[in-house]
């Protein structure tokens, strides 16, 4: 389906700012590709004939671009799109028991959604929160220290339109569309909200701060 | 006992305010800035060379002699990239920066960009992180704010822009010449060097790649001086750095600490291995260094002794594995990691990653041969060195060091036709399981 007048008018705008930021166009397309994917929940073959227009690309040189980042998809995903850690250490910690269990609860296959349109599923490769193992993302905000109950739960709480919050992030859980919006480097609101640090981050101070091992002095610079 | 950890970076994280400018200022931050802005830019070049601070993204280049490599003079636009890709498996130190003391990566990318004449500045960071990408958006908007960013900095006739860019799930972006490409539009793949990227890196222009914590120490170094950060560290390992526990231990997390701080020290303020428990193996730096294990619980961590005790510091994502954890699966999952990301640039990574996965799955299901372990070291071999970029020669690390430390482990499988370790011992959830099921 080619994009309404209004759409591609938005876009353009949008699209506009992107480039502006960079010294040369072509840097914009990942930030394109986002901005395409926030309007359909997917990069769609108009998206892909939108972002080359943008930049005097071929079709096919954007989508070879494309399709090498599993960030943007293909097809739609779910309005929340689950991914649990099974890289080594999250697997080894349970990350594989909460996929599988993930997998059968759902009773879905590769990333489509449930039939409702509300939640996808994917591995997801190590993701840089491995002091709070097994973790898993929706949307790209962090869940932490998942186990297959929580992991069950949370997947119900987004299908039945409850409340949902990560657990380190932001104070309100936003739509995949929503999150492809600030990917394509529009944040919302939302910065001053949430979480700063979990209590793994603060391990090494806690203790430090018991055993009054302070930082050097913090006084004007000498 | 003597002081161990030295929280610098870390130092302010669990105040709440801690990642906003305000929160910054009142720990101190920004006094560097104007103190670097004062000085002669090859100056501070100078400074941070003298500090001894090495990448803290996983190779340990000397930061200093990076910058030095700018040609200066050459009538051409420079640019300073800032690799907040962090993906390396285990490595967990530049998110938790980035989303709680974001400021700190800006003023030090201030100072990097006046050192070698940058005016425009890039964060890469890996799209996975939602609430870190907002957090990096809201210090630039307060930096420029604030004048710190934008044009005529703090009256110093400096000007800098800095973009936030989002990369799009790439583990290979990570790697700095991909990182580049990426960031050109392309798909990230490396870049055969020479030339480096300090002569042709992005859009084929004096470029500096570095980590964030890199960039993060460098308001440390230009406010107390090269001598106190190099007064912590070893000979040659200089400074402070964040050690991230994870895995089987009793209090995973983040510590940081001068370079040379062992994993017995770590691990006996951590609380030790998980109750009942004893440590099996471990990675000093994530999973394309080497694994360590119980034998190596006193090497100093620094660039020096842990090269010599056969691994590599990396980005010190020290990943702690019980007996309960099955090596064959755990070399087997990461080098799925690999496979799935490998760029498929170079012919031996492409496919000697594929085939070390299908010969590893034979293994760990009890259908491997004996001579299967020759084969997988003969395919790392054909691996190692033989790709353009260091991704290759880290996927064969845990291959090759597992059979070195656990070859027994591997033959038990092949004997026992399948694994002698049940998985769901290793799990953190045990007994949850065991009881609602």
């Amino acid at each position: 389906m080619a994009f309404t007048k209004d759409q591609r008018d938005r876009l353009t705008e949008r699209a506009a700012q992107v480039i502006a930021r960079y010294p040369q166009p072509r840097s914009a397309l990942l930030p394109l590709l986002y901005l395409v994917q926030a309007e359909e929940g997917y990069v769609s073959p108009d998206g892909i004939a939108f972002c080359a227009e943008q930049l005097g690309l071929s079709e096919a040189d954007v989508s070879g671009v494309m399709s090498y980042y599993t960030m943007f998809k293909s097809k739609p995903v779910g309005e929340y799109h689950v991914g649990v850690c099974t890289n080594t250490l999250c697997a080894v910690l349970g990350g594989d028991g909460i996929y599988s269990e993930l997998r059968e609860h759902l009773g879905t296959e590769g990333e489509e959604p449930t039939g409702d349109g509300k939640v996808s599923l994917e591995r997801v490769e190590c993701n840089a929160g491995c002091d709070y193992a097994p973790v898993m993302m929706v949307n790209w905000e962090f869940f932490d220290n998942m186990t297959p109950r929580t992991a069950r739960q949370l997947v119900d709480d987004l299908r039945d339109g409850q409340p949902v919050a990560p657990t380190r992030g932001a104070p309100r859980l936003v739509t995949w569309r929503e999150a492809s919006q600030i990917l394509a480097g529009f944040p919302d609101d939302q910065a001053t909200g949430g979480h700063t640090a979990g209590a793994p981050s603060l391990a090494g101070l806690r203790i430090a701060k018991e055993n009054g091992w302070t930082p050097t002095d913090d006084g004007e610079p000498q | 006992m003597t002081t161990v950890l030295t929280p610098e970076l870390t130092a302010h994280w669990d105040e709440p305010d801690s990642f906003t400018l305000a929160g910054y200022r009142r720990a101190g931050g920004y006094r560097a800035l104007p103190r670097a802005l004062a000085m002669n830019p090859d100056d501070i070049i100078a400074m941070v060379k003298e500090s001894g601070l090495r990448g803290r993204g996983g190779a340990g280049f000397p930061t200093g002699m990076k910058w030095g490599f700018i040609p200066q003079g050459d009538g051409k636009p420079h640019y300073l990239v800032i690799n907040a890709d962090e993906s390396e498996p285990g490595t967990c130190k530049d998110i938790p920066t980035m989303l709680a003391n974001p400021h700190a990566l800006i003023e030090g990318a201030v100072i990097a960009s006046f050192a070698i004449r940058a005016q425009r500045a890039f964060i890469y960071v890996r799209g996975e992180v939602l609430h870190v990408i907002r957090r990096l958006h809201h210090a630039v908007a307060e930096a420029y704010e604030a004048g710190y960013l934008g044009k005529n900095i703090l009256g110093s006739g400096f000007d800098l822009d800095i973009v936030v860019h989002a990369g799009a799930g790439a583990y290979e972006c990570g790697e700095e010449t991909a990182l580049l490409d990426s960031l050109e539009g392309h798909r990230g793949q490396p870049r055969l060097k020479p030339p480096f990227p300090a002569v042709a890196g992005l859009y084929a222009c004096p470029t500096v790649v570095n980590n964030v914590e890199s960039i993060a120490s460098v308001p440390y170094i230009v406010g107390r001086g090269s001598a106190a950060f190099a007064a912590m560290g070893t000979e040659k390992s200089k400074g402070f750095g964040i050690f991230s526990l994870s895995g089987h231990v009793t209090t995973p997390g983040q510590y940081e600490a001068p370079l040379g701080v062992t994993l017995r020290e770590l691990l006996s303020l951590a609380g030790g291995i998980r109750a009942g428990h004893q440590l099996k193996f471990w990675t000093p730096g994530g999973s394309s260094t080497p694994i360590f294990t119980a034998e190596h619980l006193d090497v100093p961590l620094d660039f020096e002794s842990v090269g010599a005790a056969g691994s590599m510091l990396g980005t010190r994502a020290l990943q702690v594995f019980d007996e309960t954890t099955c090596v064959v699966r755990a070399t087997l999952r990461w080098m799925e990691f690999y496979r799935h990301e490998s760029c498929g640039k170079c012919t031996p990574c492409r496919e000697g990653t594929f085939w070390t996965v299908q010969v590893l799955r034979d293994l760990e299901a009890g259908r491997g041969t004996e001579a299967d372990l020759d084969k997988l070291l003969d395919i790392c071999d054909n691996i190692l060195g033989r790709a353009f970029c260091p991704f290759g020669d880290g996927a064969v690390s845990p291959v090759m060091s597992s059979i070195k430390h656990f070859r027994d482990e591997y033959v038990e499988h092949v004997k026992r036709g399948g694994c002698p370790v049940d998985p769901a011992a290793s799990a953190l959830f045990a007994a949850e399981v065991g009881g609602a099921r």
